[in-house]
């Protein structure tokens, strides 16, 4: 089965003083239609600068991105237009993804309305009591502003809009961690009933590990813009092969009452993104680095069992 | 899902009025006093505008009487007579139009211009950025004085020259802050929310860019119109704008300076005009922004 969104090699540099800086180089994203794709990796990894370019609000350096087995790179303004209807985002902040002068009537209407697919007001307020009712927001919130709403008030108004134009894909930015944990477990609980109900796919972009654990099918480890280590949710966290990804699951907090747990700790910087040097990027900061990681590009390798990782350890 | 479908079910569904805006603008800006007071001082200087032919004729503050030159505030002249013996409060009166069109129609034509280029060099970015901002800076290291001067020489002396003058002289300015004031908006998430649900570029920078950037542009504007309307005297008293003996608040200061030790009251009401004018825009000004925002609300 052709899968919902694939990527080939996509890239985006940035131009910044000093030269290319490569914010995403060359990831291939895969995700089938109802599934969920983890994205993790620490801040500056270029996951977030990943979930824009996969709906192209970013438009990438190189590559392609297929949606429902069709090239968008090609697409025109008008065929984007329509594109767009089918994937969506939420945003990580929602006091800043909401615009403050708009009541949540305006806010949710703004797809509809600027998609034209609606005609009568009836029809729109309609479909928008029914989108506040799905992500659980009272009738009585309809002519609220954004900042007479709890954070997570605001984040199902930013569900509500990313739902607003039944889209098959939704990019989940980060969508809890300006939240309070309760609050966390709620957004997330909702994301996952509405995926059961509309058969949504998410491609769901997080550093917080645990939150990853409780959504995803598939997860993704991301380090300086490249795809480190990719497999199965349960796979990755019972038998982590990447030493990144290693020492990623042991920051984990686990409530233990006995002090001697040992933590990997990850020592030293993230390198410089600015042209770097092939091989491994996180060598300098490795415990097993050895001959060969650096100088040349570490492929991803298929380790079985749908688990792929780039280490010269399992080549 | 049974929920969904009463929904769907029940036609003719309506959204629960909700005030307008411009009633809610208005409730908001009831609320402070001081705008208030502002906004009653500016309707009184703008029924005298409208009103000026009604309350004293054009002619009587124009004619001269030699016997009152300098003649002191009295029941006849409520506000005393000038060096050529012309009514005060006559001359304050028909002086409101010229000023206000000068201070008001040049901030106001200097926002929208400012506006337009302000708009789409911070919104874009880039190379027309680069471009538009050069050229700007350009206007910009000429003094707002000389450029204005230089400007309505060109033209030749006239109302309508010295506001040009003028708006040509405050876009560069303008531009600057409205750019300013958009690039702060721009980088919030709401308006990669609006690209990512297809709203049309025009719509984004009409709808989510410039409502959110409008409230310091309002405190510029209403600061400026005070200097506006000296700006334009100055420029009457250079002899670029208004030629006299047409009364105007500005050049009605500039001749009485003069004698101004013994005959304090041809400074005084011309320069309380100016003043109250300013004052009241700007209390305005402040309620106003204040009022747009609905965050800021009670």
């Amino acid at each position: 089965m052709e899968p919902l969104i694939r990527t080939v090699d996509l890239k985006k540099y940035f131009r910044v003083y000093g030269g290319m800086l490569h914010a995403v180089d060359g990831v291939d994203v895969v995700i089938n239609q109802g599934q969920t794709l983890g994205v993790v990796g620490e801040s500056g990894c270029g996951k977030s600068t990943l979930g824009r370019l996969v709906l192209r609000l970013l438009e990438p350096t190189g590559g392609q991105i297929f949606f429902e087995g069709k090239d968008i790179m090609a697409y025109d303004r008008k065929d984007m237009k329509q594109v767009r209807q089918q994937m969506q985002i939420i945003f990580q902040d929602p006091f800043s993804s909401l615009n403050p002068r708009m009541p949540v009537f305006d806010l949710i209407a703004e797809p509809l309305v600027m998609n034209r697919i609606y005609k009568t007001k009836a029809e729109l307020t309609t479909k928008i009591y029914e989108l506040m009712e799905m992500v659980g927001l009272a009738d009585r919130y309809i002519n609220t502003f954004p900042h007479e709403m709890d954070g997570g008030r605001r984040q199902r108004v930013g569900v509500a809009r990313a739902l607003a134009l039944n889209p098959k894909f939704i990019v989940c930015d980060e969508p809890v961690s300006a939240l309070d944990v309760s609050i966390q477990a709620q957004i997330l609980n909702l994301l996952m009933d509405l995926q059961d109900e509309l058969d949504l796919t998410y491609m769901f972009i997080t550093h917080d590990l645990s939150v990853v654990k409780h959504i995803s099918d598939e997860i993704g480890v991301m380090y300086l813009g490249q795809c480190v280590e990719r497999a199965n949710s349960k796979e990755l966290f019972a038998n982590p092969l990447h030493p990144y990804t290693k020492a990623l699951l042991s920051a984990i907090p686990v409530p233990r009452l006995r002090k001697d747990v040992r933590h990997q700790i990850i020592r030293g910087e993230l390198s410089d993104p600015i042209e770097p040097e092939p091989g491994c990027r996180f060598a300098n900061r490795c415990d097993f680095c050895q001959e060969g990681c650096t100088g040349t590009n570490i492929p991803l390798k298929d380790q079985g069992n749908g688990h792929w990782v780039s280490c010269t350890l399992y080549q | 899902m049974s929920k969904q479908a009463d929904v769907q079910t029940a036609t003719n569904i309506k959204r629960p009025k909700r005030k307008s805006q411009a009633k809610e603008i208005w409730r908001r800006m009831k609320k402070n006093r001081i705008a208030m007071v502002g906004l009653a001082i500016i309707s009184i200087i703008l029924l005298c505008t409208i009103l000026a032919d009604v309350i004293v004729s054009y002619d009587y503050s124009l004619e001269q009487n030699m016997d009152l030159r300098y003649a002191a505030p009295s029941g006849d002249h409520w506000f005393g007579c000038d060096n050529y013996g012309r009514d005060i409060f006559a001359r304050v009166i028909h002086g409101t139009r010229n000023s206000l069109i000068m201070g008001i129609g040049a901030v106001v034509v200097g926002i929208l211009l400012g506006g337009f280029f302000g708009s789409i060099t911070g919104y874009f970015g880039g190379k027309l950025d680069t471009v538009i901002m050069r050229i700007m800076d350009v206007f910009n290291t000429i003094p707002f004085m000389l450029l204005a001067l230089a400007i309505a020489s060109a033209l030749g002396p006239s109302l309508t020259n010295v506001l040009i003058a003028l708006m040509i002289s405050m876009v560069p300015y303008y531009t600057r802050v409205i750019r300013a004031s958009i690039l702060n908006v721009v980088g919030q998430d709401f308006i990669e929310a609006g690209k990512a649900c297809g709203t049309p570029t025009r719509f984004i920078i009409l709808k989510h860019v410039l409502p959110n950037a409008i409230g310091p542009v309002i405190v510029h504007a209403t600061m400026s119109v005070g200097t506006m309307i000296l700006s334009a005297s100055a420029m009457s008293f250079l002899g670029m704008g208004i030629q006299p003996p047409a009364p105007e608040w500005g050049s009605m200061l500039n001749e009485g300076k003069d004698y101004m030790l013994y005959a304090p009251h041809l400074v005084i009401f011309p320069g309380l005009a100016i003043v109250l004018t300013a004052l009241s825009v700007n209390l305005m000004g402040d309620g106003l922004r204040d009022a747009l925002d609905p965050r800021l609300k009670d």
